[in-house]
């Protein structure tokens, strides 16, 4: 890969690179994700974009409390968002456990929904504290139970620190295992990193050691996915695209649950990565209420009135 | 040293606990009868009414599971911060509806007894419209009324505090959430209402003000399907009302409109008969 030409795997020249990067303007940041957290997009735009938005949902339980029924009851809304309506796209994938996976993968492919990813939450997902043996075993049962993504989770510890070689050789090593069978989402939690420049050199440190997608959270920590974090990590797949030619995927979750929110977010890729990212394949929201938001807002334009939330499922 | 600046108050909405500005962000300029400007209240939009609604439909299922003894004492705290700025209210009313502040000051009196006439009211509701009723079976059967949900109102343009009172208070002694619009000519009570609503335990969303224009938002309150019943009384023209009625039956919403202000049929018009049947010798 392309990545390779930027450092070339040793621990010298990964120090290197990160230390050379530039720094971010944690005010500047702040300040134009609020400003174009204030573009208004309406009528038929945000009828495109709340379609667009709902294709980029990764359907998202991660509950202690998950039951078989409950993953399954989610894999059919992925399908079928609206069962009224078949002209809603359906979501972008199902994200999950890993004892999940399986069940989840079967039942989709049982209602019709086989084009759609199951995302498995791996290596010791939330914390990440757990050897390196556990995370790959962790790992391979989400690929043998069917995962057609993986999202990691880094150490964090590990990260603040400053063990970069060991963030970069555990990513390294989930990347060897996923090969060419499962995308590699790299989660970052930026809510434990603290500066907009910790967020800028984590984005790095995962794109250089083979993520496919970097994401914000695991939705277990607040904050999670504020726009400047997600305006800094937008800028870092930028860059990162114009110095090796690769488009790395950017996937805030948490936090995002309404319409509103979600807009903002594909204002902030499309002003800073630019219109190639607003696809699916390099934009995704993690998001379980979201979807119920932007189903509302749908039948709002549709129908002309304000919808009862007790028109969409509960789940 | 220099002359005092006064400093002016900048009239807000009240959703969800908060006093936001209008998302829209207008606003509009009321005038006192002689025609000197008195302020610029914010002219909510629909999406401030929608936001009012999640805010009172989040606010519900903890009102309503309320004892009823607790609703009636925060009822009757709100009272007692209400007898604490008569006079700003006194002062309000007659600006902007040209009457002396003696007049003024007896219109708030008796805003505050009805509050707490209804107050009274929340406990005993139960009783006096529940009953215990005769089958032909081995089953207990009671009926008890329970609270519809979110119940809306458009508060009448004169008088401006007693008719917020007479909107509000029937429908929130019973557990059911509210959002109200305001007089559109006289909103300055029902703003510095409130603020004494925000300062009287009462839970964020159970009582949502906004201040705008009627023709504007009416016909979203009658179309929204979350709203489970509204309170027209302060609705004048007729086209309107008709208009309302006809948009308000998509979603069976209970649309009344009343002509007494003390009378506990404003509450019951707006709860549920609930029949529940206990087998008996099991």
């Amino acid at each position: 890969m392309n990545q390779n030409t930027v450092v070339d795997g040793s621990e010298k020249s990964l120090l290197n690179f990160l230390g050379n990067l530039s720094g971010v303007d944690q005010t500047g940041a702040n300040a134009r994700a609020a400003m174009l957290g204030t573009r208004s997009i309406k009528t038929s735009s945000k009828a495109k974009a709340i379609d667009l938005a709902i294709s980029m949902v990764d359907l998202t339980t991660l509950e202690g409390a998950d039951t078989p029924e409950k993953v399954r009851a989610l894999c059919s809304k992925a399908v079928r968002p609206d069962p009224s309506d078949p002209t809603v796209p359906s979501a972008g994938a199902i994200c999950v456990y890993n004892d999940m996976v399986g069940i989840a993968r079967n039942h989709l492919d049982s209602i019709g929904g086989s084009h759609i990813p199951v995302a498995a939450v791996a290596t010791a997902f939330p914390a990440g504290r757990a050897s390196m043996e556990v995370k790959l075993q962790d790992t391979t049962d989400a690929l043998a139970a069917g995962a057609g993504e993986i999202d990691m989770v880094i150490d964090r510890g590990a990260f603040l620190s400053g063990r970069y070689m060991k963030v970069f050789s555990e990513i390294q090593q989930i990347r060897a295992l996923c090969a060419h069978n499962a995308h590699l989402k790299v989660i970052l939690e930026t809510g434990e990193l603290t500066t907009y420049d910790n967020v800028r050199k984590a984005s790095f440190l995962a794109m250089l050691a083979g993520a496919d997608f970097i994401k914000t959270s695991t939705g277990k920590i607040s904050p999670a996915a504020t726009p400047p974090v997600v305006l800094v990590m937008l800028e870092a797949v930028r860059d990162f695209h114009t110095m090796t030619g690769v488009r790395i995927g950017v996937k805030p979750a948490g936090g995002i649950r309404n319409t509103k929110d979600a807009i903002k977010q594909l204002v902030l890729v499309n002003e800073t990565a630019g219109p190639e990212w607003l696809t699916p394949t390099l934009f995704r929201i993690g998001a379980s209420a979201l979807l119920n938001d932007l189903l509302m807002q749908r039948m709002k334009l549709r129908d002309g009135f304000y919808p009862s939330p007790t028109y969409v499922t509960i789940d | 040293m220099s002359e005092r600046i006064e400093v002016k108050k900048t009239y807000k909405l009240f959703i969800g606990g908060a006093f936001p500005r209008s998302e829209s962000g207008r606003t509009y300029e009321i005038f006192a009868p002689d025609g000197s400007f008195i302020a610029n209240p914010s002219l909510a939009s629909r999406k401030d009414l929608r936001d009012a609604v999640v805010a009172a439909r989040a606010a519900h299922a903890g009102w309503t599971a309320a004892t009823a003894y607790n609703r009636g004492q925060i009822l009757y705290r709100i009272a007692e911060m209400l007898e604490g700025r008569a006079d700003q209210f006194a002062r309000e009313i007659a600006s902007l509806e040209g009457i002396n502040e003696q007049d003024a000051l007896q219109e708030v009196h008796s805003a505050i007894d009805q509050w707490v006439w209804y107050a009274g009211w929340s406990d005993k509701l139960s009783s006096i419209a529940g009953s215990t009723n005769q089958v032909s079976g081995p089953f207990y059967n009671f009926t008890i009324p329970e609270a519809m949900g979110v119940v809306a109102a458009i508060a009448p343009e004169s008088p401006s505090l007693l008719g917020l009172v007479n909107a509000i208070a029937p429908i929130i002694v019973s557990g059911n959430t509210t959002i109200v619009l305001a007089s559109t000519r006289s909103p300055l009570p029902a703003i510095t209402f409130a603020e004494v609503l925000a300062t009287s335990d009462l839970p964020h969303g159970v009582i949502n003000i906004l201040t705008g224009n009627k023709s504007e938002l009416t016909p979203w309150f009658a179309s929204h399907m979350d709203i489970n019943g509204l309170d027209i009384s302060g609705l004048e023209d007729s086209q309107m009302v008709n208009d309302v009625k006809i948009a308000g039956a998509d979603n069976l919403k209970r649309i009344h409109s009343f002509h007494e202000s003390a009378s506990p049929q404003r509450i019951l018009s707006f709860m549920e008969a609930k029949t529940i049947w206990h087998p008996i010798g099991i």
